[in-house]
């Protein structure tokens, strides 16, 4: 037998789990995409609009846990680091989570609410031209700044061990609160009046008007809640990869939005497991071939839509004449 | 497809405009940096017009349209490295770029088309994604492209300028006589409304993939234009990021107005070069910021562009304003008409 398939019986047991552990770094990706996804695919369901500023406002999020932590450091809530490490994050996210309501609420009364009668491409320019605004302008020195900066982890950084796979702390806060967080919304969406008025609006806009429905208030209220989401998920990722910069939006945004659109888009199960499709194949096709990540993400995408124009939970939109 | 003239004089002062500013460039009367803003106008008009014709004549959302210039640019760059850039090889690498450009285009375009509004724009943004990454991986099969890295060691041919600006004529001759033909008004309805054009006897899909492969085709030129101006290829000039501009020019100018387009990517490039001298070099980062707020306040001001879906008079051929009573017996004649 030569020696290089020897060597791989040795190591076969390792490579199993190797990619039982890649499996579960892909899944914790997918769970952050999941927070994004929500948000793209709840605003897209109610006024059309693929809001690409969506990703800045994720960016935003991870910023405000980064500068919540800076201002925190030293303070300790509790002896055990572990609960003070939890405690410390959950303040980041929640302030992540009311920042970024607060801007995702202004962005769309300023630069969406006045084109809600105008084609839908000129709300799309608007939204590119956010993006653009919030990734540059949060670049200048005295907002944050161009550079790349790390995050401070306050969890401390053991891992443990079981049956081979390794847990770290970060991988547990961000299945927990991303489970918490995705319970939450399902209950808002499902059994609250806002919830039931968000489903209304976003099946027939001007019937939910005539039923006594706020529209506006609803539609300002899913970007809210989209935003609320992509804050928590700004958090949790540069927890995962600790590095903080203003462009960071872009591509997690995009993958985000492709995951929405590969569960079908309106769908908020669908957003959820396109979001772990889209995790797990991109970790897989890093693991495999680093360098074409990207591109494997986007051909299974693509691969989709042609199989299933409207994604795998979407309902196909019957054109009427 | 006639190719119609719009007004002698009129091209004659155009060409004789290019001839002069190229001869100004030479002189350095226009220096360096100008020049090659001047040139880049050229072809990012170019390359909006071609999104023009995708998106604004036939409605075909397309957010790949960068790629599709880098496929143009990488392929010339390689033509005219192993060529030279004598006028002849030059024109050779400029018409591979387009055909290459068609051609995937069209092989692409043959699935995708299928899909409808946002999904499209999603299937071609995907499309344009893996594009950027085989470019950066393409050092591994074609080495001088130097993939990741950028490729470097483009010559330059002679007068640039005037090359981009006799192409950009020519282009704006080919959509005009496109807008105003029957396969244009085929184009137009399917815009309107795809199931009625369908039902009116239009070949949908052919004219789709028509108007993508010809769209696509106008950015592998621009894109050869670009490799021979900049000199510099890097995959993230024709990443997704970079569809954006000539969607935003093409909504900007009103979509499916040629005018629109001609002049919103010319004030785009003035614009957005403008800032940089007016701005003092400390707050020259401020660039981008007012930009964006720039194109806020034009979507909120003007939804439907500059120009909307209207055409300057020398781009209207006569017979069709007004439209004189033969026109009804020729749109009958076409077949695109019951």
């Amino acid at each position: 037998m030569p020696p290089s398939s020897l060597a791989r019986l040795a190591s076969e047991e390792e490579s199993m789990t190797y990619y039982l552990q890649q499996l579960l770094n892909g899944i914790q990706l997918g769970f952050v995409y999941a927070l994004i996804a929500l948000g793209y695919t709840m605003v897209y369901g109610i006024v059309r609009l693929i809001n690409f500023a969506h990703g800045d406002v994720f960016m935003v999020g991870a910023f405000i846990g980064y500068f919540t932590l800076r201002a925190l450091s030293g303070v300790t809530l509790a002896a055990n680091p572990w609960l003070n490490g939890v405690l410390l994050s959950l303040i980041a996210i929640l302030a992540a989570m009311i920042v970024c309501t607060a801007l995702n609420v202004t962005i769309e009364r300023i630069a969406y609410k006045p084109l809600r009668n105008a084609p839908r491409i000129a709300a799309l320019i608007t939204a590119i031209g956010v993006s653009l605004f919030l990734e540059y302008f949060t670049s200048l020195k005295f907002v944050f700044g161009p550079d790349y900066i790390t995050f401070p982890s306050p969890l401390p950084s053991q891992t443990w061990q079981v049956a081979g796979l390794r847990f770290s702390g970060v991988q547990v806060l961000i299945a927990v609160v991303a489970t918490v967080l995705l319970l939450a919304l399902n209950y808002v969406v499902r059994y609250t009046k806002i919830g039931k008025a968000m489903r209304a609006t976003a099946f027939d806009r001007d019937t939910a008007r005539l039923m006594g429905i706020n529209v506006d208030l609803t539609i300002s209220f899913t970007f809210g809640l989209g935003a609320a989401l992509a804050g928590a998920g700004g958090v949790l990722y540069v927890s995962a990869y600790p590095r903080v910069h203003t462009f960071m939006g872009i591509i997690p945004g995009l993958k985000a939005f492709t995951a929405a659109v590969m569960g079908g888009i309106g769908s908020l199960p669908g957003a959820f497991v396109g979001a772990l499709i889209m995790g797990l194949a991109e970790v897989a096709a890093k693991s495999l071939y680093s360098t074409m990540a990207d591109g494997v993400a986007f051909l299974i995408l693509i691969l989709v839509l042609l199989i299933k124009p409207s994604g795998i939970f979407g309902r196909a939109e019957v054109e009427k004449v | 497809m006639k190719l119609k003239l719009p007004s002698w004089g009129l091209l004659v002062i155009l060409l004789a405009a290019g001839v002069l500013i190229q001869l100004a460039i030479q002189l350095e009367v226009i220096n360096a940096y100008w020049a090659l803003v001047l040139t880049y106008m050229c072809i990012a008009v170019l390359s909006s017009l071609g999104l023009g014709i995708i998106y604004g004549f036939s409605g075909q959302f397309s957010l790949g349209h960068a790629a599709f210039m880098g496929l143009g640019a990488y392929t010339a760059a390689l033509i005219t490295r192993y060529a030279g850039v004598a006028p002849w090889s030059f024109a050779v690498a400029l018409v591979g770029g387009m055909l290459l450009a068609g051609g995937v285009a069209w092989l692409v375009g043959l699935p995708i088309l299928r899909l409808r509004s946002d999904y499209l724009g999603i299937a071609t943004l995907g499309f344009g994604i893996i594009v950027r990454v085989l470019f950066e991986n393409s050092d591994k099969l074609i080495p001088a492209t130097a993939g990741a890295r950028g490729m470097t060691g483009i010559e330059q041919p002679q007068f640039v300028f005037l090359w981009a600006f006799l192409l950009l004529l020519g282009a704006v001759l080919v959509a005009r006589n496109l807008r105003f033909s029957s396969p244009g008004r085929a184009l137009l309805s399917i815009r309107e409304d795809e199931t009625a054009a369908n039902l009116m006897g239009i070949d949908v899909v052919r004219y789709k993939t028509i108007a993508f492969v010809l769209g696509c085709s106008f950015a592998g030129l621009a894109g050869g234009l670009y490799a021979h101006t900049f000199l510099f290829l890097h995959p993230s000039n024709f990443d997704f990021i970079k569809s954006f501009d000539p969607l935003l020019i093409v909504v900007l100018g009103g979509l499916g107005s040629i005018t629109g387009t001609i002049v919103a990517g010319t004030a785009w490039v003035a614009v957005l070069e403008g800032l940089r001298l007016v701005l003092p070099s400390n707050i020259l980062e401020w660039r981008y910021v007012i930009y964006p707020v720039l194109l806020i306040a034009m979507m909120l001001t003007r939804p439907q562009g500059l120009f909307g879906t209207s055409e300057a008079g020398v781009l209207v051929p006569k017979e069709e304003t007004p439209p004189a009573p033969a026109l009804e017996t020729e749109v009958t004649a076409d077949g695109a008409h019951p």
